[in-house]
């Protein structure tokens, strides 16, 4: 605490010299100057970073949306198999199978394949240009479940297999329990690229910030001198690395935006072809909801709290050292 | 104000280079600190302003045991202390100005209430014309003034000062010493390490010589 606030008179009296006040003489530089912090560099490590984050976020968020829109389809029916065989008539057993389902509770539509629907499906294995008559193709019947309603499995597939023995009945269960360990794989392994992710942002800020410390370590000495602690030490590097990670985040989490914003089109470029298929059936229209670009946007600003943070911890592990 | 009891120091497994310091700074007091080169001045201050530790004995500054001392203390405590290094440690990005206004910044005071008095004391030490300059442009003896002038624009309760009139002519050596004179009426207690005999002789005031890492005072 000075005493230049309760003490009475100035310290130097100039009498007649007194000057008219020069405009210039004003605190017009930071205390720790901009320069002086080798920044970008570190936003080119946070855009990057952010970047790999937010497409690694945005293709789980793409991929947990498909899987829960072909579970809910899936889910919502089931299918018969009729196959073929010696001493039996096809058509008849399908009939048959058809009519035991129907009117069964919670069964709300039911569509027989016949045999050249059937045999359409298989098209795209065996070619349109075979004659199917010698083929034994097995009849498909499928029926829509209503939402919500438990379905006695054991019932229906007894009442089928009563009518028609070479029927089996499929509910996808296994399918969609193939495909539940496979979002959650999916899921799994982007949350540990998030983790790689932010845990090499956290190293590069905290070299960052160990490298500015040092190139500013004069300026670190002179404030402890003129009284200053390290939290107002702190908070003037802070502020430099609060902006770094902020420039960095809205970069990169930018650009992961536009990309999303733009893969319909690309995707467009891929349509037709084996690969745009695949992957228009795996992740949809490849366009993210409105939810999912603020998920990518409060990721930005997460990353630019790490950056924050990450510097922080190593300023006052740093100024504990100087003195 | 300032009590020093048995205090010495060593730099690691080094020799002793002040041993059993006893002495006391009384509030409003003025002394001089002197004795030959490598006698341990710059360290007896650096003590003093707490970026040095004692080895042993008992530091108490201000009616703390600065032993006890946490890092938010001892800059709580360093606001009440002016101090001027011989290497000057001003920052080369702001101006003479702002080097000098930057005590009253670090506090958070509003600049509209210390510009004047930033601007008078710059006029004073005859840096009038050279505020907006930066360091490096400077000569030696204009950073030692602006040195100054930073150490003692908030007033502290201790000015400390390594060598303060060395690069500068014996007028404005006289014209120093005549601040540092109207600081310690104001009440701040100064203690000036230096060489200059011909600056002591100036002044009748208390002096502390320090021989061989021991401390001799002549009132």
């Amino acid at each position: 605490m000075s005493r230049a606030d309760h003490e009475h008179g100035p310290l130097v009296d100039l009498g007649y010299e007194r000057p008219h006040l020069p405009a210039l003489a004003r605190n017009l530089s930071p205390i720790v100057p901009r320069a002086s912090i080798s920044g970008r560099a570190l936003v080119a490590v946070v855009a990057i970073m952010t970047y790999l984050a937010s497409i690694t976020t945005g293709t789980v968020l793409l991929v947990s949306a498909s899987a829960a829109e072909w579970q809910s389809e899936v889910a919502s029916e089931i299918t018969i198999q009729v196959r073929p065989t010696a001493g039996r008539d096809l058509d008849r057993d399908a009939a048959a199978a058809t009519e035991a389902i129907r009117g069964q509770p919670g069964i709300i539509e039911i569509k027989p394949f016949s045999k050249q629907e059937s045999a359409k499906l298989l098209e795209p294995w065996l070619g349109s240009g075979l004659s199917f008559d010698e083929l034994p193709i097995p009849r498909v019947i499928v029926a829509r479940v209503q939402p919500g309603t438990p379905l006695d499995l054991a019932a229906l597939r007894a009442r089928v297999t009563q009518v028609a023995p070479t029927a089996s009945v499929d509910d996808h269960r296994a399918w969609i329990e193939r495909m539940r360990t496979m979002t959650g794989a999916t899921v799994f392994a982007g949350i540990g690229i998030l983790a790689l992710v932010i845990i090499a942002t956290i190293i590069s800020v905290s070299f960052a910030t160990r490298g500015a410390m040092a190139a500013n370590r004069p300026i670190v000495e002179v404030l402890h001198f003129v009284g200053a602690g390290d939290r107002y030490i702190a908070n003037r590097f802070l502020r430099h690395f609060l902006r770094l990670g902020l420039e960095g985040g809205v970069i990169g989490g930018g650009a992961a935006m536009l990309t999303f914003g733009f893969s319909e089109s690309i995707a467009g470029w891929f349509s037709g072809t084996p690969v745009g298929d695949q992957f228009a059936a795996l992740l949809g229209t490849f366009s993210l909801r409105p939810s999912g670009y603020l998920a990518l946007a409060a990721q930005a600003v997460l990353i630019a709290a790490i950056t924050a943070l990450a510097s922080r911890r190593t300023l006052f592990a740093t100024l504990d050292d100087i003195d | 104000m300032v009590r020093f009891e048995n205090v010495g120091l060593r730099y690691g497994l080094g020799p002793e280079i002040l041993r059993d310091l006893s002495f006391q700074i009384p509030a409003h007091s003025f002394q001089f600190l002197t004795g030959p080169s490598g006698a341990g001045k710059t360290s007896l201050l650096r003590l003093l302003f707490l970026s040095l530790r004692p080895t042993r004995g008992l530091v108490n500054l201000f009616g703390n045991d600065v032993s006890l001392l946490g890092k938010d203390q001892v800059a709580d405590l360093r606001k009440r202390i002016g101090i001027v290094l011989q290497d000057f440690r001003l920052l080369d990005h702001m101006t003479t100005y702002e080097n000098v206004a930057l005590p009253f910044r670090v506090i958070g005071r509003e600049e509209s209430s210390y510009r004047k008095e930033v601007i008078d004391l710059l006029k004073w030490v005859g840096l009038g014309e050279r505020m907006d300059a930066l360091p490096p442009i400077l000569s030696g003896g204009e950073k030692q003034r602006a040195a100054i002038a930073r150490a003692v624009i908030s007033r502290p309760h201790l000015l400390l000062a390594d060598e303060p009139t060395g690069n500068v002519d014996p007028t404005l050596g006289r014209r120093l010493l005549r601040l540092f004179i109207e600081l310690n009426k104001s009440g701040t207690a100064v203690i000036i390490a230096t060489h200059d005999i011909n600056l002591m002789d100036q002044y009748e005031a208390r002096r502390l010589v320090l021989h061989q890492g021991r401390l001799h005072i002549y009132e």
